[in-house]
């Protein structure tokens, strides 16, 4: 019994589900965020009361979501498959995307891992630099080198 | 941001951050991570409303049986705040988990049951409370104690005080009956529901003939 835990888990499933699953879609694509979704706060239950009431919440929840977007691009990049396929796949077995902006979703895909994380966590995830920086592993001036490389090659490659 | 200049709509920026619009699919996988947490019993407390003559109570139950009952008034963020501190806060809600005190609860509102057999769990109740509570279970369905009895039975026959008190902070009230116990007097005592409530349930047990008017 801790006398300073985490709020009801309900409550911060009810919370934070909205922006996990926008990272996990901009992250992994729509057909493997509810995967992703299901595995991200499982993990978040299981390691839930051991949470201090000050706890960062959305940004611990948003680096367990990071770090399952990376186990679907480690198991990708396994399969061998070459890029463009399982995004070509996606566009076939979903319903055609109203708004998703394909351009620039491929071009992310396309980022370097740690720019790409930058990127997704802090324009989808809304997290601050120091945030991403706990999330990536990495310090805050990698961090926003990342983001700011990031977005620099996706001003190339996806016009506006 | 970071940049300077204003963002045009059309820019990297805008169009990332235009990817918070799509939820598409967000119901279904979140009904699919409430099926998983349920059959896997990843939670280790589930809540849910149920219906009932007073309105709509709050029953929360862990693994052993029902750990808590809120009448309506009750704040349902306060209640679940405190269970999470005192039993867990891998707390989730979880309608199904109460089809048997729902049926058992409605059956009892309605006449047709006079005792209850789903499983309670008494982890919020303190020691000199459980002496307390568990001499109160033993007062028949159309039965009555007083405060006097119930202390005499837990053990301490001077404690009529503590012992109101233990029925006061009763924390599965209806089900554990704290209101068939009164005042040595003769009098309805308090109750944590509200004494209206006590008198209401005890007309229901036929402990008490309703009054007129």
């Amino acid at each position: 019994m801790s006398v300073n835990g985490p709020p009801p888990f309900q409550r911060f499933l009810d919370e934070h589900r909205v922006a996990v699953w926008r990272f996990l879609v901009a992250s992994v694509g729509p057909s493997d965020a509810d995967d992703c979704f299901q595995e991200t706060f499982i993990s978040a239950l299981r390691a839930y009361p051991k949470l201090g009431r000050d706890s960062n919440l959305r940004a611990w929840v948003l680096t367990i979501a990071h770090r399952k977007a990376l186990d679907v691009y480690r198991a990708r990049a396994r399969h061998a498959v070459p890029v463009a396929e399982p995004e070509q796949f996606e566009r076939d077995s979903q319903p055609p995307p109203a708004a998703r902006d394909e351009e620039l979703w491929g071009a992310v895909e396309d980022l370097p891992q740690r720019q790409r994380s930058a990127v997704v966590l802090r324009f989808v995830g809304d997290l601050a630099h120091r945030e991403i920086a706990a999330a990536i592993g990495c310090s805050e001036d990698a961090a926003r080198r990342s983001l700011h490389e990031g977005l620099a090659k996706l001003r190339e490659a996806a016009p506006a | 941001m970071m940049q300077t200049r204003t963002p045009k709509p059309g820019d990297v920026e805008t169009r990332l951050r235009s990817a918070r619009a799509g939820e598409d699919g967000l119901e279904r996988a979140t009904q699919r991570l409430m099926g998983r947490v349920r059959d896997q019993r990843l939670a280790d407390v589930s809540y849910a409303a149920v219906d009932s003559p007073f309105g709509p109570l709050l029953l929360a139950s862990t693994e052993r049986g029902l750990v808590r009952l809120a009448f309506p008034e009750e704040d349902v963020d306060g209640v679940l705040e405190r269970l999470a501190r005192r039993v867990s806060p891998r707390i989730i809600e979880s309608a199904s988990a109460f089809d048997p005190a729902r049926r058992e609860l409605e059956e009892y509102f309605t006449g047709t049951r006079s005792g209850f057999e789903i499983a309670t769990d008494w982890t919020l109740i303190s020691d000199f409370g459980r002496r307390v509570l568990r001499a109160t279970c033993e007062i028949p369905f159309g039965g009555v104690s007083t405060y006097k009895e119930v202390a005499t039975d837990a053990g301490s026959p001077r404690g009529s005080r503590a012992a109101g008190n233990a029925l006061g902070s009763n924390p599965i009230p209806i089900v554990i009956p704290c209101h068939r116990v009164l005042h040595t007097g003769g009098g309805l005592g308090g109750y944590g529901g509200g004494l209206e409530r006590k008198r209401w349930l005890l007309e229901l047990e036929g402990a008490l003939t309703p009054r007129l008017g």
